[in-house]
């Protein structure tokens, strides 16, 4: 690795037939960034098993409950890094009652590994899988065309899959995707090329995932800075200091532009970029920083800082697709805390519009709202919040619900 | 980002100062668990990345298995005093005193019991969040774990019944009595970690780099020979060139054999290394397939 590694954050998606464990344990293995003791402890297990070879989706089975039951009931994060990038890969599991799991993983994915078997070509799940990525709004999408070797690497039926998926992903309005034919059992087309699959031309997985342009996932243009924690040491070197710490979300900031607070409104300039490494001419997003300002004006955590080239929307009631998370329903009577950016407020559900099933994409009215449904919802605040439509700004758009009574998360939301 | 490059070790970086400035914001009394070792070592100095020019707002804590290489607890007092932060520590010979731990055999690690102390230090000084350096690469159990890690009134650990993590967007809450554990660097690799201690120039103890050291082979680890652990009959002493990947309680922790003297050296070394780092030294580990697992929900961090 070098200065210039970047971090890519990634999933994969789709059911334990498609080989998706193999598929991770493949770039494990090939890339060099399994360890022999892990690979000693799942050759001992394969062997126990009664396998013929190394099952390299073993790899992925965390916890000691997954291990008896053979299967994945959680998001595990693991870690590979290349001379050019450091990756995070967010396993999820393809079980259909754990789509919040996907959810999860996905919220900070900049990349999805769709999977599909070849014989099988796109399935339910695999526009559910699509539908979710969209939904939560997944950069770059790469559908891999598993188990080239069981169609005898046809041409035909790599093609004829790709223009089936990209229609339907059209539909939801997804462009960057990139169709990749692939044998993860053999290790074609994953980190080597292999020699069957010749008349591919386009890029390896890793390739891909070593390439893929990500410094635009961000959005880099509306400045959004909300206040974290305010620092006042009151030294006597530092008897005047009052900074506004921070992680930009979102654009860039420079000394001496104009900023708004909202939602109060006041404005002021920006007098220092302050780091422990010494203060900056300019900042940008995701960088934590602390910004000073010209005038003193009273600010707290949960005011956001921006610029008046493009404003967020302030108000108190705003529209949202909703994954329920909760094993709990929703109770349209009770009032649940929002955390939207370092905000926190009580809100309530004053309506649940449609309920979309996520295998037919069809919205049925006036659903309950249970575990893994995702609802279009109204939601009144009792503060007002500082926003951004989520497919505009991810990190101003997103919130999470919280239920007072257990302190349990029970829902993500992303503002529409 | 005009000729601005964001590297791994940049977000990695801005990731932890986020998740510490959130647990300072939202948490009523926060701690820091500081044991001296390398991680808790980066942890100090993304804490000042978070905080500076404010002080910490949080303690230090150490839990002390006063099974110690010296070294160490001397890097532990010298960086807390230098920057002029709190440092509490709580030793395990405090709950043998009270009787809330006892030891059944004197030469087995004192690691599990570690837990013990932890919750009782929580409850005396109502700590309602402790940040600790666990990174998820380590281990199978700890790569399921949330960066705000939930924990009931007994300290336990529930992987099935976790809180879904989504964004960036943390869930602090708790009920009084119970806590959370929180984990900045749970993203961070052994490589990111030994990458910015280069990159920061930071002070770690030198029994991390290759030294000539006393030691015992057991099975298929080299054991540090020491005050707590002497050759058996028909043992035979050794002197190798090591140095320590992992540290904790010196009568499990084996080092690795090593010539890697500098930090540029163990990164190399680390890059192309086969073996896991609990794997190669931690034999409380060993013992199973799920010690880690079992351990957390017991409580441990």
């Amino acid at each position: 690795m070098s200065d210039t590694t970047q971090l890519l954050r990634f999933i994969t998606a789709g059911s334990v037939d498609d080989g998706k464990s193999t598929l991770i344990g493949r770039l494990l293995h090939d890339s060099k960034s399994i360890f022999e003791d892990q690979f000693l402890a799942i050759s001992k297990t394969s062997e126990k098993r009664g396998m013929a070879a190394v099952d390299l989706s073993l790899l992925t089975d965390g916890l000691q409950a997954e291990r008896e039951q053979g299967i994945t009931i959680d998001v595990a994060y693991r870690y590979f890094a290349t001379p050019r990038r450091k990756f995070i890969i967010g396993d999820t599991p393809g079980h259909e009652q754990y789509t919040r799991n996907m959810v999860t993983a996905a919220s900070t994915a900049n990349l999805v590994v769709i999977l599909v078997d070849a014989r099988r070509g796109v399935l339910v799940q695999t526009r559910r899988h699509t539908y979710l990525a969209s939904l939560v709004g997944i950069p770059h999408i790469v559908l891999a065309v598993n188990k080239m070797d069981m169609v005898d690497y046809a041409e035909a039926r790599f093609n004829e899959i790709c223009a089936e998926y990209l229609a339907f992903a059209a539909q939801l309005g997804l462009h960057d995707i990139t169709c990749i034919p692939l044998s993860a059992l053999v290790g074609d087309m994953l980190v080597d090329r292999g020699d069957k699959l010749n008349w591919y031309q386009g890029p390896t997985l890793m390739e891909l995932l070593e390439n893929v342009e990500i410094d635009h996932d961000v959005n880099t243009t509306d400045f959004r800075y909300p206040v974290q924690w305010v620092c006042r040491p009151q030294t006597d070197e530092h008897h005047d200091f009052r900074g506004f710490m921070g992680r930009i979300e979102a654009g860039e900031v420079s000394v001496g532009d104009e900023i708004t607070v909202l939602p109060g409104g006041r404005t002021s300039k920006v007098k220092e970029i302050v780091t422990y490494d010494g203060n900056l001419q300019t900042a940008y997003a995701p960088q934590s920083i602390t910004l000073r300002l010209t005038d003193e004006i009273d600010i707290s955590r949960g005011d956001m800082f921006v610029k008046a080239d493009y404003l967020p929307t302030v108000a108190k009631e705003f529209e949202a697709m909703l994954c329920w998370l909760s094993e709990t329903p929703l109770d349209k009577n009770r009032k649940y805390l929002v955390k939207h950016t370092t905000r926190t407020a009580k809100c309530l559900f004053s309506s649940i519009d449609y309920r979309v099933d996520v295998n037919t994409l069809e919205q049925h009215v006036n659903p309950t709202v249970s575990m893994n449904d995702i609802v279009h919802a109204s939601i009144k605040v009792q503060s007002p919040l500082v926003f951004d439509h989520y497919n505009r700004n991810r990190a101003s758009g997103s919130f999470i619900v919280i239920d007072e009574a257990t302190n349990n998360t029970v829902a993500a939301g992303m503002i529409s | 980002m005009s000729n601005h490059i964001f590297t791994h070790l940049d977000a990695l970086e801005s990731e932890s100062i986020h998740i510490m400035r959130e647990v300072a914001a939202e948490c009523k009394n926060p701690a820091l668990l500081f044991s001296g070792g390398k991680d808790s070592i980066v942890m100090l100095r993304l804490a000042e990345k978070a905080f500076r020019p404010c002080k910490f707002p949080f303690p230090l804590v150490h839990i002390d298995t006063e099974h110690n290489f010296p070294e160490v607890i001397q890097t532990r007092d010298k960086l807390a005093a230098d920057l002029g932060e709190r440092l509490i520590v709580r030793s395990l010979e405090g709950s043998i005193a009270k009787g809330t731990i006892v030891i059944k055999n004197p030469d087995l690690p004192r690691n599990p019991y570690q837990s013990v102390t932890l919750l009782e230090t929580i409850e005396e000084f109502g700590f309602d969040a402790c940040m600790g350096g666990a990174r998820r690469d380590e281990e199978k159990a700890r790569a399921k774990e949330r960066i705000f890690s939930f924990r009931d009134e007994f300290g336990q650990w529930d992987p099935k019944n976790q809180r879904p993590e989504l964004w960036d967007i943390y869930n602090t809450r708790v009920h009084q009595g119970e806590n959370i554990r929180v984990f900045p660097i749970s993203n961070w690799t052994e490589l990111d970690i030994w990458q910015y201690i280069g990159r920061e120039n930071l002070h770690i103890p030198s029994i991390y780099y290759a030294h000539e050291r006393e030691v015992i082979r057991r099975g298929d680890s080299v054991i540090p020979v020491s005050d707590l652990v002497q050759p058996k009959p028909g043992e035979k002493v050794e002197v190798l060139s090591v140095r320590f990947r992992t540290v904790g309680d010196v009568t499990c922790t084996a080092p690795v054999e090593s010539t890697a003297s500098n930090v540029d050296e163990i990164i190399a070394e680390t890059a192309t290394t086969r073996i896991t780092e609990r794997g190669a030294t931690r034999m409380d580990d060993q013992t199973s397939d799920a010690s880690m697992e079992l351990r957390k929900k017991e409580g441990y961090f």
